[in-house]
Parts: C-alpha cells; structure tokens; sequence
C-alpha cells in the first residue's frame, strides 16, 4: 500500500507544475513589479513604495474604484430584484405558473453571449442619431428627443449598468430557483394552513432559508463587478470616455500596462484591485457565517 | 441535478388551500395570471429585442438602418457579407476560438480529473496543505497575475502564439475542487481495491474505472470551461498580435476598430455571425445548461 501511495505525487504533478508556473509565479512577478518602474522593456528599477504612493492618490484610480462600485451597484440591485420577483412568480403554490422552462432559457439567453459582442451590439444600437434603440423608442412615442446614452457620463454608466442587468438576472433567476427548489414543501403548506398571504410566505420563509444563496450570488457578482472590463473597453473609445466614466480598474490596470507601458504601476494597481476584492469577500463572508449560526439551515 | 422536475414537485400540491384563501381575502392575491403571462412576455420580448435588431440589421443596407428603425429585413445580407469578407475573415477567428476552446476543455477535463484522483484516493505526505492552498489561489483573481503571465510568455517567447491560452488550462483549481467532492462520494475505495486485486495498474484504473464514473461532473464543468474560455477577452488580447491568429472577441474588438465600422449593415452582420451559432447551440442544451447551473450553485 505504501508503495502505491506514491502514485499520488504523480497524480497531482502535472497540476502543479503547470500551476506553478503560469499561476502562482506570475503573480509573484506581478508584485515584485509593483515596487519598480519598470516600462515593458530593459532593466527594471526597484522604486520601493513608490507606485503603492501614487495609487492612493491618484484621482484617476479612484475614479475608477468608484466608478466601477456605481456601475455594479446599480446592476446588482436591478439583477438581484428582477431574479426574486421572478422566483416569487415561479414558485408560488397557489399559482401554478406555466412555462418556466421557456421564460428561464429566454432570460438566460444574453448571459451566454461573448461580452465583446454584445459590446459592440450594443455600442451601435445605443448610438444617438443613428442607433436603432433611440429610433425605436422615438417611434413607440416613448421619447421625443434622442437619448445620447454613450455621451453623457450618467447615462454611459447607467447604460453599462442595464446591459449588464440584462446579461446577468437571468442567471441570478436560476440559481435563486435552484435554492427555492431545495427548500422543503413543508414550510409552505404550514405556511397555508396558517392563512400566510404571498408576500408573508415570501419575506418569512423564502428569504430567510436562502440567504445563503444570495450572498453566493453576490460574492461571485462582486468579484466579477470589480474585474469589469471588456463592456467598458469596446462600448466606447476604450479609455473610459465619456468623461472617464467608463473608467473601470481593471480597464485602467490594462491601459496603463498595455497601453502607456506603465508596467510597474499597473502592477501596483493590479494588487490594490486585489487587496480591495479581499477586504469586500471577506466582509461578505463574515456576513454569511453569521448569519448562518443564527437560522437552521435547510440543505 | 437539480432541475425543473424538482420545483414543479415541491410547489403543485396545494392540499386544502382554496378554503383559506377565500376565507382571508388579500388584494394581491387578485392579480390574474394572465397580467403575469403579458408582463412576462413583456419581458421576455425585451432580453430578446437587442437580439431581433442585430438580426434584421444584419440584412439591411446602411443607408437604410441610417434613415430609420423597422423589424421588417432588407435584402442586403449578401452585399454586407461580402463587405466585411473584404476586411476580416471572420470564420478564421471562429476557427480559431474553437480550436483553442475544445483544447482547454480536453486538457482542463483530463488534468482535473487526474489531480482530483490523486487528492482523493492517495495518501501523501503534504496533500491536505496544497489542497488548502489550492483553495486559497482559486480566490484570487485572474487579473493579479496579468503583467507577471506577460512577462513570462514573453521570456518563453510564446507571445502571439496559442500556448498561453491553452496550456494554463490543465491547472484549474475550481474543476479540481468541484470533481474531487464528486469522486469522494460516487466512487467507493473497495472498487480501486478489487481492481488492484484483479491486477489492474493505477492509471488503467484511473482511466478505466475513474473518468467513467466522474463523466457527468466532467461534462458539467466542461461546459463552464468551454463557455469561459469561448468569451474570454482579456488574455488573447494582450497575448495575440497577428490578426489571422485572433479569437472571435477580440476580432470582434478588431472590427470596431476598422474600415467595416463604417458600414452599420456589415457590422450587424458581423455581430450576428459571432452570436447566432451560441444561440442555436443554447436551443439545444439550455435544460442541461440550466440544470449544470443549479447544480453548480447548490454544491457550494
């Protein structure tokens, strides 16, 4: 037997040299480089704290951090309500609701669409005189004068905001059904004899047991919210225009590396997103943890 | 698998509820389903518009999608087709996202089958520090490591080739997590012992007895792979410099940025082709997409 367990070396190995060398040491390299100036090519100079410096106050990152907070923010809020009003729908005993099936796949639908395409989709539909949206809308007599929803900082970031909202509810829809479908029928049928209306079922019983779920829905929201990228990117000129509103951190991180050669800045901005992803997680975590000791939990 | 059957099973078994709504009349109860259907179809009809738009654009001249909005198509598929041919060679970037997709969802199946085996049925000196610690770098973000994995694909010399892309995929800590808690409880040790008995060497075993067990949590992470490798944007962006060798999204990016830009019909067009075949695919697979996703989120 002991002779066999060996093989357990040769099982995991090729994981980990592989993980070794294209997971862990580029991200060792990565923070070495956070403390020089290096620029893509020759030797680089070890600056100390220098770039850590510059992050904290540098207004552009700061933009980014809160501009990238906004954006998620209103997504998340939208995504969240739409998926547990539509949960509420679905799951509703006295109701009896046909077609989940079909209403699920549709909403699911754009989750499953290259975000690059759907950028560019959207950067021409959305665009003020010629985009097809305004015109529609224009027809419908839902507004009389052309939304220049890429050109005004506001609407920029609340047309980010809604598309993401449209790629993501249908996924947060599914996986709050997953957890409305892992609670026992038990409590709904108690919840019936003792004459509960709707609403009382939903905020007593269905939230409660599936707090779990929604902080799972929100910790993977938030760490892909805070990685924005490709919608900013290819929606507008990819600098962050208009006004820098569209400036998230990780477009800023990619622009400062790639296209300013600022390597060992972006670098340090790299590890800032980092740090401020772990404090969020952990935060989140903490909230999931005690909250849990409280209730009896439902599997 | 937890999927339609289980909620519709769970929720159509009112028992004796008539008495007691009608006995405790509440506003909300009054909503007629069919408000519910239209507000539905409402919305089902507005994820799908964005979609129906590119679709009937892609057909349409640009001087036609210029003077104004219609869902009825035109008859300038073929002209725009021909444009954008002349600029970018969109079926290359399909070609190309495919090869290195199925690539990294082969190599990501096999490697994380292998590695979960290994954490599972072995015991080895350090196995549950560098499971802890896989776990912990599954936390980090993939962005931490950009500039220090283009530095060293650099020293390597393998820029603006597929290795960067693909190879990195035989280490994936989240396959390796989610299909070790589904060996541990499908495949018993009396079986790899009885094998070993029969004289069967571990890596037969592995290959003979394992991967067949693990198929459906291999397929179910396979598809997550697929998708998340299929849409990614950052990597072969900052990796690939040759235009023939750019992936679907980041000849998407490419597109914006050239001459097709300036002819809306041609660039619907362009869209559509990058987005139709996900769509057919998903026509096919959604309840098995849907249910992976349920399973997926429940397991953890």
């Amino acid at each position: 037997m002991k002779n066999l367990n060996r093989y357990g070396y040769v099982f995991i190995a090729p994981f980990w040299i592989i993980f070794l060398v294209f997971s862990i040491y580029p991200v060792l390299l990565t923070f070495y480089y956070s403390f020089t100036n290096y620029s893509g090519s020759g030797e680089a100079q070890v600056v100390g704290l220098a770039n850590y410096k510059r992050l904290l106050t540098d207004t552009y990152f700061v933009e980014a951090f809160f501009n990238t907070w906004k954006i998620w923010g209103v997504n998340f809020a939208l995504q969240i309500g739409l998926a547990l009003i539509l949960a509420m729908i679905f799951s509703d005993m006295r109701m009896k609701l046909k077609g989940l099936a079909f209403f699920r796949s549709i909403f699911y639908l754009p989750n499953l669409i290259t975000i690059s395409s759907v950028a560019l989709l959207f950067g021409i539909l959305l665009d003020w005189q010629h985009g097809s949206l305004n015109m529609m809308l224009m027809k419908l007599g839902i507004i009389s004068d052309p939304i220049n929803w890429l050109n005004e900082p506001t609407t920029a970031q609340l047309s980010v905001s809604l598309i993401l909202t449209w790629m993501w509810f249908g996924h947060s829809f599914i996986v709050v059904m997953a957890g409305v479908s892992g609670i026992s029928k038990d409590y709904y049928e108690a919840a019936l004899i003792d004459g509960a209306n709707r609403w009382q079922t939903f905020s007593k019983i269905t939230i409660p047991l599936l707090k779990p779920i929604l902080l799972y829905i929100m910790i993977t929201s938030l760490i892909g919210g805070l990685q924005l990228f490709d919608l900013p990117m290819l929606l507008t000129d990819g600098i962050g225009s208009p006004d820098g509103s569209l400036n998230t951190m990780v477009l800023y991180l990619y622009n400062q590396a790639f296209k300013y050669n600022n390597y060992g800045y972006a670098a340090a901005v790299a590890y800032g997103l980092f740090v401020i992803t772990l404090i969020f997680s952990a935060f989140i975590f903490k909230g999931m943890y005690g909250k849990e000791r409280k209730q009896p939990r439902q599997v | 698998m937890i999927g339609k059957t289980a909620v519709d099973k769970s929720f159509s078994n009112p028992v004796q509820n008539k008495s007691v709504i009608e006995s405790k009349p509440k506003p909300k109860r009054s909503i007629p389903k069919l408000i519910l259907y239209i507000v539905l179809s409402v919305m089902a009809i507005v994820c799908f518009i964005p979609f129906l738009m590119m679709l009937v654009n892609a057909t349409r001249s640009n001087e036609a999608i210029l003077s104004g909005f219609t869902l009825i198509p035109g008859s300038s598929l073929v002209e725009n087709y021909q444009t954008m041919m002349s600029y970018i060679n969109i079926w290359a970037g399909f070609k190309n996202s495919l090869i290195i997709s199925v690539l990294v969802t082969l190599l990501s199946g096999y490697f994380s089958a292998l590695t979960a085996y290994g954490f599972a049925f072995y015991m080895f000196k350090g196995k549950n520090a560098m499971f802890v610690f896989m776990l912990v770098m599954m936390m980090v973000p993939g962005q931490l490591g950009l500039i220090g994995f283009y530095e060293l694909s650099k020293t390597l010399g393998i820029l603006d080739t597929y290795i960067p892309l693909i190879i990195p995929a035989a280490a994936s800590p989240f396959v390796v997590f989610f299909l070790r808690q589904y060996i541990i409880t499908t495949l018993h040790p009396s079986l790899i012992e009885a094998a070993r008995i029969d004289g069967a060497s571990e890596f037969k075993i592995f290959h003979t007895i394992a991967i067949p067990i693990m198929m459906p949590a291999i397929a179910t992470m396979s598809i997550f792979t697929f998708i998340g490798s299929w849409n990614n944007y950052i990597m072969p962006l900052v990796v690939l410099f040759s235009p023939e060798k750019f992936t679907l999204p980041v000849l998407m990016g490419f597109l914006k940025g050239s001459q097709v830009a300036q002819n809306l019909g041609s660039m619907y067009l362009g869209i559509a082709i990058s987005v139709v075949p996900i769509m057919i695919a998903f026509l096919f697979l959604s309840k098995y997409i849907v249910n992976s996703i349920s399973a997926g989120s429940i397991k953890e």
